[in-house]
């Protein structure tokens, strides 16, 4: 081996969607990557498997909105399959055998939501209009390294005017709201909207999601905004299904990837980083057989990089402090259920378009906040909420005719359980809390469950590797967004060993199936090789 | 507070008809023969029902009969009724008597305008606001300390505007007796059946013409009060194109077609001050305290207005509708937010928003480009422009009381 051995230009370790967006963008600039994958198959969190015959999961991730357009076109991810098909908004069972449905419809929305507070109905445009402003804002940001405020750098400084300016087109009130939207509770938020519980329920969903945080937490508001963010073909806020499960992302930046020439090495588990005088050199993958590379990127967060890929004794002690303290808490998990037929919810009117979208059953934010309080005392909700989609009924390739795949997004699920691990039975009992509550609302759904992967944060850690099962590889509160993102001083996709770098979703923008931090770190080791990045695609002009 | 769970659950049939059908729709579908439809406010409204054109010469011929259901009408009432409606409004309410229609507009705290629309005084403590957008949320939270009860009844009053030189004598011959005495801007009560309509002698066409509010209930027995009064003086039903043709040639301008609303404008320039969309006039800076006040007089003393809102007249017959103004052929200065060639004027019209000081201090030397698609192409045309009042069409039939029987 010794000298004889490949040096690969970049070594990736993981091959998660980020991972790969990054591999595409370095390989198209004409380096030599190679992705290693520790599982059997690529994808990370976004990836679709058959655990049972005929049906096609969405494992993690299972819904698309956040992927950004620009990348799918600068990796020609349609050429390789991509497809996200939108679909229609959905609803929220209430106690009382109602329900609250939400349309794209704007007169339909408009309608639904008045049967519940003619107010609030209309209220609805003001706070979407006040949303849309915020993303407008922060959308073109996505796709810019976040400027380091301290550096100095002519860089740093006009790309801070970049932002001074973006923010000078707002009024001074405007100013206000924003610094308000990032930093107050998403129930606070919605208060100074709505009077109606069940419709702050259903929107405030989005402020928690995948964060170990209640509705009543500040810093939530921003979390709804992350989610509001993405669009469907310019739909901005729509959200769709990816054809073939989300794991179609994964395989069409595999494919783009491979067609340019990369190499994907799967069942390949990084154990370490090498380092050479204190500059990284490769992997050593467990098994012992080193990966060399002129560069390394770590696809995992921030976490598992640099508290168990790196040696301590190469890294600073303040920042392995700020490593150690970023929050990554587990706080959600997932059931993927195969059904022989459409459950039936006999709340909803016969032919509602709502049962095509994302289905929640609770209704109130108190009922969200009491979950979360379960969460704290390191128990899975007792009454947990649930984001539920059925995505096989806008796509045909994910089970076989009249049956049906169904994605359970379940809130809260500790990383311990009172402390311990958990065990398979603390796994099983988990899984009959969220069935018996979708079976409340429709009837015989038992009967209909062919097979079902239930997934704690125990299965996430393992499985995909994110620390505590998080999904966002660092929860997206303001203390960890733009340059505290993951760590202050190394938010631009650098870390303190020379030639390492991250490009998970631990660093800006972060999490949700995004691929705007691949692709922003993709241009960060270009700028250091000073290699162009004509390929790379800006953001879209928001006009 | 939430209704109940029977209100809720009745409520819920609504997905059956994502498009809401007005009152009238089973008479307008009836007499529909372009089958053109467009969404309104959630309701099914028709473009045209016949002919644009035709339908547009019945409103300056004969008369026309246009459903107005889907404006949103707002009842408020209570002892603060007037005292709120003066707070909210720009124009002084408590000039305006029992029986008489304001045309009036109100701002947000930034003197950006949220709506225009007509002001209708049922009785002392009793008000009915029409306008083109929602505003509940606003209207309630600016009733927070007023003894007033605010209710949008758009659903339960049914709307007609019966516009044109004949409409006098259609209602008349509807046996509406003493609407001889209705003076422009003027509204009375008649019997109609077991209810009452109100009538106003208002419309958005600059010609002769009256509204009637009835409750829905009564809505049909109305249209075919007045369809068979009609058949003798040429009534027809028309849809919202020829309505549009009328209206521009009166000068009126259109929320969120000629400006852009407060509340409605995502990108926070949009906000136009009522001086600058041609509303100053009712800006009543003699009467207490209204909505957006101090920012209009500081936009006013320190001469920070920057749009302003005019007629043009341009040479030849193009319609330059959503044409860029420019000034000496290249300074872009402004944008055409409506514009025809007017049938009556026998001109080509338009209402334009320039940035100040063009249309203000400097209003010579304009042009329109009018870009005309003529079987898939292009005809570019720079035509001159030229300032004038609006209305662009003046008829002495609108004010004349008694009405003449035309």
């Amino acid at each position: 081996m010794g000298s004889r051995m490949k040096r690969y230009d970049v070594v990736m370790i993981g091959g998660g969607h980020n991972g790969l967006v990054a591999a595409c963008y370095l390989q198209r600039a004409g380096l030599d990557v190679v992705v290693l994958e520790k599982n059997d198959w690529v994808g990370g969190a976004a990836t679709s498997r058959e655990l049972t015959p005929g049906f096609t999961y969405s494992n993690c991730s299972y819904v698309c909105s956040l992927f950004r357009p620009e990348i799918m076109r600068d990796l020609e991810l349609p050429e390789h399959g991509l497809q996200v098909v939108a679909y229609e908004g959905g609803a929220v069972f209430t106690r009382d055998g109602d329900y609250l449905a939400s349309y794209r419809d704007h007169d339909s929305h408009r309608r639904e939501f008045a049967r519940w507070s003619k107010r609030d109905a209309e209220a609805y445009d003001r706070y979407a209009r006040d949303v849309t402003r915020q993303c407008r804002f922060i959308q073109p940001l996505l796709m810019r390294t976040a400027p380091d405020p301290f550096s100095f750098r002519p860089r740093d400084i006009s790309e801070l005017i970049h932002l001074a300016r973006k923010f000078g087109e707002f009024t001074p009130s405007q100013i206000a709201q924003t610094l308000r939207f990032w930093t107050m509770s998403i129930s606070d938020f919605l208060d100074e909207y709505f009077e109606t519980d069940v419709i702050k329920a259903y929107l405030a969903l989005s402020g928690i999601i995948g964060t170990a945080l209640g509705p009543m937490s500040p810093g939530t508001a921003y979390v709804l905004l992350h989610h509001y963010m993405g669009e469907v073909d310019g739909s901005v806020g729509a959200w769709g299904y990816a054809r073939g499960g989300m794991g179609a992302v994964s395989r069409a930046l595999a494919s783009s990837f491979q067609a340019w020439g990369g190499t994907i090495r799967i069942g390949a588990d990084v154990e370490k980083v090498l380092t050479r005088n204190g500059e990284a050199a490769g992997v050593v993958l467990c098994g012992g057989e080193e990966v060399l590379g002129k560069l390394v990127v770590s696809n995992a967060d921030v976490k598992r990089t640099f508290l168990k890929l790196v040696d301590e004794q190469d890294l600073p002690d303040t920042f392995l402090h700020r490593v150690r303290h970023f929050k990554m808490r587990g706080s959600s998990g997932k059931l993927n259920i195969a059904l022989d037929s459409l459950p039936e919810f006999p709340a909803l009117p016969a032919g509602s378009s709502c049962i095509r979208g994302d289905l929640h059953f609770t209704d109130s934010v108190e009922r969200m906040e009491r979950a979360y309080d379960d969460w704290k005392a390191g128990r899975w909700s007792a009454d947990p909420f649930v984001d539920m989609v059925i995505p096989t009924q806008l796509d045909p390739t994910m089970a076989p005719p009249g049956k049906h795949f169904m994605s359970c997004f379940v809130q809260y699920c500790p990383p311990k359980v009172e402390g311990r691990d958990w065990t398979d039975a603390d796994r099983d009992a988990f899984a009959e809390t969220v069935i018996s509550q979708i079976a409340e609302y429709s009837p015989g759904f038992r009967e209909r469950i062919v097979h079902m992967e239930v997934r704690t944060p125990r299965e996430i850690e393992e499985e995909v590797g994110l620390t505590e099962g998080n999904i966002f590889q660092g929860e997206l509160t303001f203390d960890q967004l733009l340059f505290n993102r993951p760590v202050p001083g190394y938010a631009q996709y650098r870390s303190p060993v020379k030639g390492l770098y991250l490009c998970g979703s631990s660093t800006h923008p972060g999490g949700g199936v995004m691929g705007a931090p691949g692709r922003n770190a993709a241009a960060e080791i270009l700028r250091d090789l000073r290699l162009g990045t004509k390929h790379m695609s800006q953001a879209h002009d928001v006009i | 507070m939430t209704p109940g769970l029977a209100a809720r659950l009745a409520g819920q049939k609504h997905i059956a008809t994502p498009r809401r059908e007005t009152p009238f729709h089973p008479r307008l579908k009836e007499l529909s023969e372009t089958n053109d439809w467009y969404t309104w406010a959630g309701c099914k409204a028709p473009h045209s029902i016949f002919d644009t054109e035709l339908e547009y010469f019945c409103i300056r011929s004969q008369a026309a009969l246009f459903d107005i259901s889907p404006m949103m009408k707002y009842r408020i009432t209570g002892p603060d009724a007037e005292r709120y409606l003066n707070r909210l409004t720009l124009r002084d309410v408590r000039k305006l008597a029992v029986g008489r229609v304001q045309y009036t507009a109100w701002c947000d705290d930034h003197g950006h305008v949220l709506d225009d629309g007509t002001l209708f005084r049922l009785d002392a403590d009793d008000f009915r606001l029409c306008c083109q957008e929602r505003h509940l949320p606003w209207l309630l939270d600016s009733a927070i300390g007023f003894s007033v009860t605010v209710e949008e009844e758009t659903e339960v009053i049914a709307g007609l505007a019966l516009q044109g030189p004949t409409s006098f004598s259609i209602l008349q011959a509807a046996g509406f007796a003493g609407v001889d005495a209705l003076k422009p801007f003027q509204l009375a009560r008649f019997p109609h059946e077991d209810a009452e309509v109100t009538i106003s002698r208002t419309g958005f066409t600059g010609d002769l013409g009256y509204e009637l509010f009835v409750p829905v209930g009564k809505a049909l027995s109305l249209w075919d009060r007045l369809w068979t009064a009609g058949r003798l003086h040429g009534l027809k039903a028309i849809g919202y194109d020829a309505l549009n043709r009328a209206r521009i040639e009166a000068g009126f301008i259109v929320a969120n077609a000629d400006f852009v609303t407060a509340e409605g404008a995502l990108r926070t320039d949009r906000g136009r001050m009522p001086d600058e969309i041609g509303l100053d006039w009712l800006v009543d800076t003699e009467k207490p305290f209204f909505n957006g006040r101090d920012a209009i007089l500081r936009a006013r003393e320190r001469r920070t207005l920057k749009h302003i809102l005019v007629g043009l007249e341009i040479e030849g017959n193009i319609p330059a509708e959503h044409a860029i103004v420019y000034h000496r052929g290249k300074r872009e200065v402004g944008l055409v937010t409506a514009a025809i060639w007017s049938p009556l004027a026998k001109r080509n019209i338009a209402i334009a928003s320039l940035e100040r000081p063009f249309g203000e201090r400097i209003a010579d030397d304009l042009c329109v480009e009018i870009y005309a698609m003529r079987e898939l192409q292009y005809r570019k045309l720079m035509k001159r422009a030229k300032i004038v009042p609006r209305p662009f069409v003046r008829l002495d039939r609108r004010t004349f009381t008694p009405p003449g029987r035309f």
